[in-house]
């Protein structure tokens, strides 16, 4: 079964849901009461969940996998509420024409608010069959038992939810006024349920986008300008067309691309177009050197994310300190492809897509394409792991505007490995000033931190004008990006986690956004946060030092939050943490600590390094995590997230960077953007602090600051150097540990 | 364009497709295999590996012309009699995978591993593994996978 069938099966299993976001425009009231998560704005229960007479359950949730684990824990909480096995459910996931619209799966959201929609959709429509069956059994529906759908009374009798459901069961607006389970009842929910997606992984079996194969499909490739700036001065696309295989070749602007029968044959036309066409290439990106200073004195849109002052002890010492980061990729293994299908007449279009979200992607193809949004139907099949924005929606753009070459036929369309390290939206470099100063008693009096990065956030379907989709800027009528505006707190973007988690009586944080695209920038996970981390963190550990004060220690007098205040004791205690121990000259430990978005999962890490001081190296044994995600949904996939984010921060830490000279990106392979490798990962020891009484907290971008602010304290601990630039490549620790 | 005799899994096919193309190219669109797959047409990933005569190959990177009464094996070739092999089990059961797009090279590589170091210490199984690549960070579960694999066989 390839994943064209299932969603056709799937598809044909909801014809009579007759969900449609019109009709529940037309239905829902003009001041509707605020309901849980993504059920405020999709309200009709049977746009969540289908109870089939055969003894199936379909659910539908906008949010998608993007091997985050979060549609196996979405459907842990439906089987949990319904009472029903997980066996019985079928998920369908982000499809235009079948699931509620919940935006982008992004932002570690997909448990706060798709899964607060479905537990209380779930634990509504499990009251309205047990109404039926009350009726049916002759016994007080509180009295009744369920035990996987059946439903049995006091006095024996029973009836199952197959034989109570019935067409239009659940076609009613969701009330929210059910309560779920308390989570003592709890049996599915918090058990490590395995992932619905890793068998047809390990097995082969087709499941991702690169996998779709259909009748009379054709492969694409495009041509990318070789730089942002270039302009194309001249191109024969006659010699490509009369090449084996070639079926049509496109040019519109600088957009330039071609289809053909085969794939390999479509990749040989593909290098014949690029060598077939001059460009001009002129040097429009700042000297590399010179990127933070560059960055620090552009034009910036500035906002204040949080300001307060207070009554506080005089300052005895004032300390400043600046921090970087550079540009990082997404880095996705599988490079990015999508699959779109014109009608013959052109009318209508369908595509298929790893996108983080369909509707948003719908909105700005059909702006593109000049469609209406009902002629076009986006479904999400999954692909590599994208980590955020990376080209998932680009490629779908470019499988459009060829497919619309050949009306009637599938066309395919995977990067190459170059495209999309040189043109996906990069995670932008950043500069952070943080400065402080300290009470003779060593507390911290007051505090300022000032942020200069691009946006972080610039995916399709902004609402304002504009289109975020790569080759609608290269077309002969170009589109134009939409003009980024700061995100409000506590969420933010490139402020995201700017704001200190600390208790400081005063304190002044300024999010300056350079609107200005330098490198193409938008989401990567944690957005901002992962910087400013960096910079909060090991600016605490310099003020403890100054202070004379451990880190621990130093940390907990400015810390007023219990449940932070439990995770930072916890890790200390895992890692064996010694207050006051002296590093040796190479190896040594360091402590950070977060609350993501500031109001989200809490994470602490201990991070152990092992320093080469000859080479530079930087080896990382261990790491101790501990995590307060409120309730656990799954604790093996959160441990999962919470690992993998560890390891990923660390390889952006000691590895990666994006580089580029005037004339454009020229890291476009693994050589030149080497990740962390098998025999550099550390030990990870994981934690978890459940609370089953509390929300659930999204996790999937809560190690990252931590891991990274981790690292640097543990290279100060270690060696003495406090390095304020990542990345911590052996030349960079090498050249500055001969500095000090 | 000559029609090259490919032999996959144990079962002999005909391919019509020029002596150059890539091997990946052919396993995934005539034969319809998805365990080999594309991350970087360089030979650099890992993504796309299968087994030639046993060892480990960059499909990606290997000429169909070179492969002439060559045992080609993918990921679809590790079960037999419907039960997946120990190296996929072992991935089940130690949830081995994010997003499992590097998951083929991992499961590949490890199963040439196996065939000559049978009890691989953790140290040899993370050198083996050291140039296929994930992104995910899911390492220690894929290095913890292969050592349930070598022990429950």
């Amino acid at each position: 079964m390839n994943a064209i069938s299932r969603r056709g099966f799937a598809s044909g299993l909801l014809l009579s849901f007759a969900f449609s976001p019109a009709l529940a425009q037309q239905t829902t009231p003009i001041a509707p009461r605020r309901l849980p998560g993504s059920l405020n704005t999709n309200r009709r229960l049977d746009a969540w969940l289908h109870i089939g007479s055969d003894g199936k359950v379909t659910v539908c949730t906008g949010k998608v996998e993007i091997g985050q684990g979060a549609v196996t824990a979405l459907m842990q909480i439906a089987a949990e509420e319904l009472d029903i096995l997980p066996g019985r459910i079928t998920m369908v996931s982000g499809d235009t024409a079948l699931t509620p619209d919940e935006g982008v799966t992004a932002g570690s959201q997909s448990m706060e608010n798709g899964g607060s929609a479905l537990r209380y959709a779930a634990a509504e429509a499990r009251a309205i069959l047990l109404e039926k069956a009350s009726a049916r059994l002759g016994a007080p529906a509180a009295a009744l038992r369920v035990q996987d759908g059946m439903v049995s009374a006091p006095n024996g009798n029973g009836v199952s939810y197959w034989a109570l459901a019935e067409e239009g069961l659940l076609r009613r607006e969701a009330t929210a006024s059910v309560q779920p389970k308390p989570p003592a009842e709890h049996r599915i929910v918090g058990q490590p349920v395995g992932r619905l997606d890793i068998p047809a992984k390990v097995s082969g079996q087709p499941i991702y986008v690169q996998d779709m194969r259909m009748p009379g499909m054709l492969f694409g490739r495009v041509v990318r300008p070789p730089s942002y700036a270039a302009r194309l001065i001249s191109v024969d696309l006659d010699a490509v067309r009369a090449m084996p295989g070639v079926v049509a070749v496109v040019r519109d602007g600088r957009f330039l691309g071609l289809v053909a029968r085969r794939e390999e044959q479509a990749i040989k036309a593909q290098r014949a177009l690029a060598a077939a066409a001059r460009w001009e290439i002129p040097a429009s990106l700042p000297e590399p050197a010179a990127l933070h200073a560059h960055l620090r004195a552009m034009k910036t849109d500035d906002t204040i994310s949080n300001e307060k002052h207070a009554e506080a002890p005089a300052v005895a010492q004032r300390f400043s300190a600046s921090y970087t980061k550079p540009y990082l990729a997404h880095a996705s293994i599988g490079p990015s492809c999508a699959v779109a299908q014109y009608a013959e007449d052109k009318a209508s279009l369908r595509v298929w897509s790893h996108t983080q979200g369909v509707f948003p992607l719908r909105a700005d193809l059909a702006k593109v394409l000049g469609l209406p949004l009902d002629k076009l139907r986006v479904t999400h099949v999954q692909g590599s792991g994208c980590y955020g924005h990376n080209g998932a929606d680009d490629v779908a753009l470019d499988a459009a505007l060829l497919a619309r070459a050949v009306p009637g036929k599938p066309v395919k369309l995977q990067w190459m490995r170059d495209e999309e390290f040189a043109w996906e939206p990069y995670n932008p470099a950043m500069v952070v000033e943080v400065s402080a100063g300290l009470s003779a008693e060593g507390r911290i009096v007051d505090w300022t931190h000032d942020v200069w990065s691009q946006h972080h956030n610039n995916r399709p379907g902004n609402p304002t004008r504009g289109i975020n989709l790569l080759a609608a800027w290269h077309l002969e009528q170009p589109h134009q990006p939409p003009y980024p505006r700061a995100l409000p707190q506590p969420a933010g973007s490139g402020d995201r986690n700017a704001v200190p988690p600390y208790d400081l009586p005063n304190q002044k944080i300024v999010h300056h956004l350079i609107p200005e695209m330098v490198l193409r920038t938008s989401a990567l996970r944690t957005l901002g946060a992962f910087g400013n981390v960096f910079a909060i963190e090991c600016f605490m550990d310099e003020l403890g030092e100054a202070a004379g004060q451990d880190p621990v220690a130093f940390r907990l007098a400015h810390m007023k939050d219990t449940r932070a205040r439990a995770v930072i004791e916890a890790a200390a205690r895992l890692a064996n943490w010694q207050p006051g121990a002296r590093g040796d000259g190479s190896q040594g430990r360091g402590i950070a600590f977060a609350k993501y978005k500031n109001v989200s999962c809490y994470v602490a890490c201990v991070v152990e390094v092992a320093v080469d001081r000859t080479t530079g190296e930087i080896r990382v044994p261990r790491v101790f995590a501990v995590v307060d995600a409120g309730q656990v949904i799954n604790p093996d996939g959160l441990r999962n997230q919470i690992d993998g984010g560890i390891i990923q921060a660390l390889s952006w830490s000691l590895k990666e960077a994006v580089q580029f000279t005037p004339q454009g990106v020229t890291s476009r392979d693994w050589q030149g953007y080497p990740i962390l490798t098998f025999p550099e990962v550390p030990k990870v020891e994981t934690v978890l602090l459940n609370h089953p009484d509390l929300p659930p907290l999204g996790s999937g971008e809560a190690s990252q600051g931590p891991a990274g602010a981790a690292l640097g304290n543990a290279l100060k601990h270690a060696t003495g150097l406090r390095l304020r630039a990542f990345p911590y490549t052996p030349d960079r620790v090498k050249a500055a540990l001969n500095r000090s | 364009m000559a029609a090259i005799t490919l032999t996959v899994n144990g079962a002999r096919h005909q391919v019509a497709a020029e002596a150059d193309t890539p091997l990946l190219y052919v396993l995934r669109n005539d034969l319809e295999l998805n365990g080999p797959r594309f991350g970087c047409g360089q030979g650099q990933c890992g993504a796309c590996t299968v087994l030639v005569d046993g060892v480990p190959t960059r499909s990606c990177v290997t000429e169909l012309g070179t492969l002439a009464g060559r045992q080609i094996t993918t990921l679809e070739g590790l079960a037999s009699q419907g039960r997946l092999h120990a190296l996929q089990r072992a991935f089940i059961a130690e949830q081995a995978a994010q997003c499992g797009y590097c998951t083929n090279g991992m499961i590949m590589a490890a199963k040439a591993l196996l065939e000559t170091t049978p009890e691989p210490s953790e140290p040899e199984i993370r050198d083996a593994l050291a140039h296929y690549l994930c992104r995910c960070g899911t390492h220690n579960r894929i290095v913890a996978a292969v050592q349930r694999a070598v022990r429950e066989g």
